[in-house]
C-alpha cells in the first residue's frame, strides 16, 4: 500500500511551507499529521503570541527552534485606561532571556503592553547579531539607557519604534550612540519621548541613513529644526512633526512648505502638537499626496483645519480632534472619497457640556459620503438610534466600530430610548464587523442582537450597559468568533459566566470589572477549568479567601493557557490553587 | 429616566454654569450600591462630594471621577492639559447660541485673524473694525469683558493689551450691537 504521506521528501514539503506565512495557515498545516507538524515547526520563522501568559517561553523555544521574529502582547487592553494596577505583570524579561540563548539569529521583536527593563534591552542588543526590528508599543519599565545600548550595538537595525511607550527619559544623548558607520535605519519613532533629543545627533543619523522612510519626532523638536531634518531625509514616506508651533515668521513658513514639497514620497503626516493655525497651510502644497493624517494632537481650533482636511482628496486615514465639528466632517465626506478610517477624539473629555459642535451628524455625513469607510472611533456627546441605523445601512462594509458617548448610560437624545435598536442595526447590517465598542443607554436587548448577528465579531468592549446576566449569556453563546471580551460596570454575574465556561477556552481573554461576579463563581470556574487562569485582582478588602463566597469581586481577568498558573503574580492577584 | 429628561431640557448654559448636584448621578450611585455587595464606594463619599459643591469651580469635576472613563489614553489627556496651560483661553458667548465656546487667544496673530475665526465659528459676518464707527453695518458686534469688569468693543486697544486684559468675549446681536460705536 503506497504511503502517500512519505511521497515527498521533507525538503520539498519544507519548501512548499515556506510560501505559507499566515499564522492560521501554519497552525492548520501543523495539525495535518505528525510529520507535517515536525517539518513545519522547524521552518516556522515568525510567531505571534496574543497573550504572553497563554504559553511559556520554554514551550515556544522547544517547539520552534528557528524563529526569526516574535510578537508578544502582555497586559489586558483596559490597562490603557488605568484599570489594571501597577506591577500586574506582562514582563518581557523571561522571554528575552529564553530567546537570547535559543535564537542567536533572531531579527525582530515586537512587544505590546509589556514591561521591559534596560537589562533586557542590553541583552537584546548583545545577543542577536542580525537584529533588525524593535517595536515597543505601549510598553514601560525602561529608560533611554536601554535605548543607548540598542543604538550602540545593533549594527543592522532597520526599525526602532517606541510608539506610545512610557520611557524614563534620562537624556537625549542616547541617539549619539549610533555609530558613524550606521546606515541601515528605515524607520524611527521617538514620538513618545518627553525630553529633548540632540538635534545634532538626529541630523547626523539622518545624513547617514539614506533609506529612512519613516520618521516620527517627539514634541520637543522645534519647528525650525524640522526644516533641516526634512532636508536630510528626502525619501520620507511618513513624517511625525514635533511641536508645530513657533513665532510667526514668513521665512520659516515658506522653508517648511518647501521642505514638505521636497519630500516627494511623503504620504503620511502626524505629530502637530500645539498646532498653530498660522503654520497649517504650509501643508497645503502636498495635501493631495497625503493618504494618512493624524491631527489628534492639534489642540487648537482653526478654519484652516477644515480647509486642510478637505484638500486631502486622497486621504485614507484621518485622526482628528472634535474641533473639526460636524461641518468639517461634512466637508470631509464631500472631498475624501477614499477615506477608510476615521478617529475623532474629544477636546474636553471631562467637561459636562459640549464645547464644540460635534454630534452624531458628523459621523452620519461621513458614513454617507465615504464608501470605503471601514473603521471608526468616535467620541461624541449625543447619539440617536436613527443615526446609527442610517450609518449601518450606509456602511455594511464596516469592520471596526467604536463609539464612545461620553456620558455613561445616555439614551437616544431624540426619543430618550435605549440605543439597542441602533447598535442592533450595526451588527445586523455590518456582517463583517470584527470589533465593536458600545456606549450609551443599553439594555439586555442589544446583547441579544449582538449574539444573533455578530457572527464575525472578534472583540467587544462594553461599559455601563445591560440589565442582567442575560446580556453576557447572549454574547458568550452567540458570538462564534469572539476572542476578546472586556466589560466594566455591567450587571453581569455568575450564572452566565458559569453556563458558558467552555466558551472561555475558545477565547483569548475575558476582562470583567465592577460587575456582579462572586468569589464563589471564580473559585468554581478555577476548579472546573484547569486550562483557564481565573485571576482575581484583589482590592483593599483583602484576598478573596478571607471573604464569604457570595462576595463580589471587583476585577477579574480570565484567559486560556497551556502554561498553568503564572509564576509572577503580584500579591494583589489571586488565583484558585486547590481545594 | 425623569432625571435624564430634566437634564436634556436644562440647556440654558449661559445662565447656569453652576451645577450643584448632577442629574442622574444619584441614580448611578444607587445602581453602584446594588451591584457591589461589599460597597467600596460608601455613601459618605458621595455626600461629601455633594456637600462641598458650593463653589463654581468644584462642581464640574465631580462627574469626571469615574476611573478610566471616558476611555482615553493618559498621554492624550496630558497633551490636552499641557496645551491648556500655555494658552490664554477665554469663553465666547453669542447672543442666542445654545452653548458657549472657548478659544485660545494666543494662536491668533491679531484682530483680523480673531474676527475671522469668530465669523467661522458662529457662521456670521462681523466685518471691518472702524475706529470711529466700530462694526457699523454689521448685525454683530464683538465685545469683551476686561479686567475691570467693563464691557468693551473688540479692536479699540492694541492687540497685546487686549490679549492680556480680555477675560471673556461676547458677540452682541441686533440693535444692542448697532448701538455700539455710534459715538458712545
Amino acid at each position: 500500500m503506497p504511503r502517500i504521506a512519505y511521497a515527498f521528501p521533507d525538503e520539498v514539503l519544507e519548501h512548499v511551507f515556506s510560501f505559507i506565512h499566515s499564522d492560521q495557515d501554519r497552525n492548520a498545516i501543523s495539525l495535518v499529521c505528525k510529520s507535517w507538524y515536525e517539518i513545519e515547526r522547524w521552518c516556522r520563522r515568525s510567531i505571534f503570541v496574543g497573550n504572553c501568559y497563554a504559553v511559556s517561553p520554554v514551550m515556544v523555544v522547544k517547539r520552534f527552534p528557528k524563529l526569526r521574529s516574535i510578537s508578544l502582547k502582555g497586559k489586558p487592553h483596559f490597562a490603557d485606561f488605568n484599570l489594571v494596577p501597577e506591577d500586574w505583570g506582562g514582563y518581557a524579561c523571561p522571554w528575552i532571556e529564553a530567546m537570547a540563548s535559543a535564537y542567536p539569529w533572531l531579527e525582530e521583536i515586537r512587544l505590546k503592553r509589556m514591561v521591559l527593563t534596560d537589562e533586557s534591552l542590553e541583552l537584546i542588543s548583545k545577543s542577536f547579531k542580525n537584529f533588525q526590528v524593535l517595536v515597543l508599543s505601549s510598553c514601560e519599565g525602561f529608560s533611554t539607557d536601554g535605548l543607548a545600548a540598542i543604538a550602540a550595538n545593533c549594527r543592522n537595525l532597520r526599525e526602532l519604534d517606541l510608539r506610545e511607550s512610557e520611557v524614563e527619559d534620562l537624556s537625549g544623548h542616547w541617539l549619539s550612540q549610533f555609530p558613524d558607520s550606521f546606515t541601515s535605519l528605515v524607520s524611527l519613532n521617538i514620538s513618545c519621548l518627553g525630553s529633548e533629543v540632540s538635534t545634532c545627533a538626529l541630523e547626523r543619523l539622518l545624513a547617514g541613513c539614506p533609506n529612512l522612510q519613516s520618521l516620527r519626532l517627539n514634541r520637543a523638536v522645534p519647528l525650525e529644526k524640522l526644516v533641516n531634518l526634512l532636508g536630510r531625509s528626502p525619501n520620507l514616506v511618513e513624517l511625525g512633526t514635533g511641536a508645530y508651533t513657533s513665532e510667526m515668521q514668513p521665512d520659516v513658513f515658506s522653508d517648511l512648505s518647501r521642505a514638505f514639497v521636497g519630500c516627494k514620497q511623503l504620504k503620511s503626516l502626524s505629530g502637530f502638537w500645539d498646532a498653530m493655525p498660522y503654520y497649517l497651510p504650509a501643508v497645503y502644497p502636498i495635501s493631495s499626496r497625503l493618504t494618512s493624517l493624524n491631527l489628534s494632537y492639534a489642540t487648537t481650533e482653526s478654519p484652516y483645519l477644515v480647509k486642510l482636511v478637505s484638500e486631502c482628496r486622497n486621504l485614507q486615514r484621518l485622526w482628528v480632534m472634535d474641533y473639526i465639528e460636524d461641518s468639517g466632517l461634512e466637508a470631509l465626506a464631500v472631498s475624501c472619497k477614499d477615506l477608510r478610517e476615521l478617529r475623532v477624539f474629544p477636546s474636553d473629555p471631562f467637561g459636562l457640556e459640549p464645547n464644540v459642535a460635534l454630534t452624531e451628524r458628523g459621523l452620519v455625513s461621513v458614513s454617507e459620503g465615504c464608501p470605503e469607510l471601514q473603521s471608526v472611533l468616535y467620541f461624541c456627546r449625543q447619539m440617536s438610534n436613527a443615526a446609527l441605523v442610517t450609518i449601518a445601512r450606509n456602511r455594511p462594509n464596516m469592520t471596526r466600530f467604536r463609539l464612545c458617548i461620553i456620558e455613561p448610560r445616555k439614551p437616544d437624545y431624540l426619543t430618550l430610548q435605549p440605543l439597542d435598536a441602533g447598535f442592533g442595526a450595526i451588527v445586523e447590517h455590518c456582517k463583517n464587523l470584527r470589533r465593536l465598542s458600545l456606549s450609551g443607554l443599553l439594555t439586555d436587548r442589544v446583547f441579544e442582537y449582538i449574539g444573533s448577528y455578530g457572527k464575525k465579531l472578534e472583540m467587544l468592549s462594553v461599559a455601563f450597559a445591560g440589565d442582567s446576566d442575560l446580556g453576557l449569556h447572549y454574547v458568550l453563546s452567540g458570538c462564534d468568533n469572539l476572542r476578546k471580551l472586556e466589560v466594566r460596570d455591567c450587571p453581569f454575574g455568575d450564572k452566565a459566566l458559569l453556563a458558558n465556561a467552555a466558551k472561555l477556552e475558545t477565547m483569548r481573554s475575558l476582562w470583567m470589572s465592577s460587575c456582579n461576579v462572586s468569589f464563589g463563581a471564580c473559585k468554581l470556574l478555577g476548579q472546573k477549568m484547569p486550562r483557564l487562569n481565573v485571576e482575581v485582582i484583589i482590592d483593599e478588602r483583602g484576598p478573596p479567601d478571607s471573604m464569604p463566597e457570595s462576595c463580589l469581586v471587583e476585577k477579574l481577568y480570565i484567559y486560556r493557557t497551556v502554561a498553568g498558573p503564572r509564576m509572577d503574580m503580584p500579591g494583589f492577584v489571586w488565583r484558585y490553587t486547590g481545594p | 429616566m425623569e432625571n435624564k429628561v430634566a437634564f436634556e431640557n436644562d440647556l440654558n448654559l449661559k445662565d447656569t454654569e453652576l451645577r450643584l448636584g448632577l442629574p442622574g448621578r444619584e441614580e448611578e450611585e444607587q445602581k453602584a450600591l446594588v451591584s457591589c455587595k461589599n460597597n467600596k464606594r460608601p455613601l459618605s463619599e458621595a455626600s461629601e462630594d455633594c456637600g462641598t459643591k458650593g463653589s463654581k469651580e468644584s462642581a464640574p469635576p465631580a462627574k469626571a471621577k469615574i476611573v478610566g472613563w471616558p476611555p482615553i489614553r493618559s498621554y492624550r489627556k496630558n497633551s490636552l492639559q499641557e496645551s491648556d496651560a500655555s494658552g490664554i483661553y477665554v469663553k465666547v458667548s453669542m447672543d442666542g447660541a445654545p452653548y458657549l465656546r472657548k478659544i485660545d487667544l494666543k494662536v491668533y496673530n491679531g484682530y483680523s485673524e480673531l474676527l475671522k475665526a469668530l465669523e467661522n465659528m458662529f457662521k456670521l459676518t462681523i466685518g471691518q473694525y472702524n475706529e470711529r464707527e466700530g462694526y457699523k453695518g454689521s448685525e454683530f458686534a464683538p465685545t469683551y469683558e476686561d479686567k475691570d469688569g467693563d464691557w468693551m468693543l473688540v479692536g479699540d486697544v492694541p492687540w497685546d493689551m487686549f490679549m492680556t486684559s480680555c477675560k471673556r468675549l461676547r458677540i452682541m446681536k441686533g440693535s444692542e450691537a448697532r448701538g455700539l460705536g455710534c459715538g458712545v
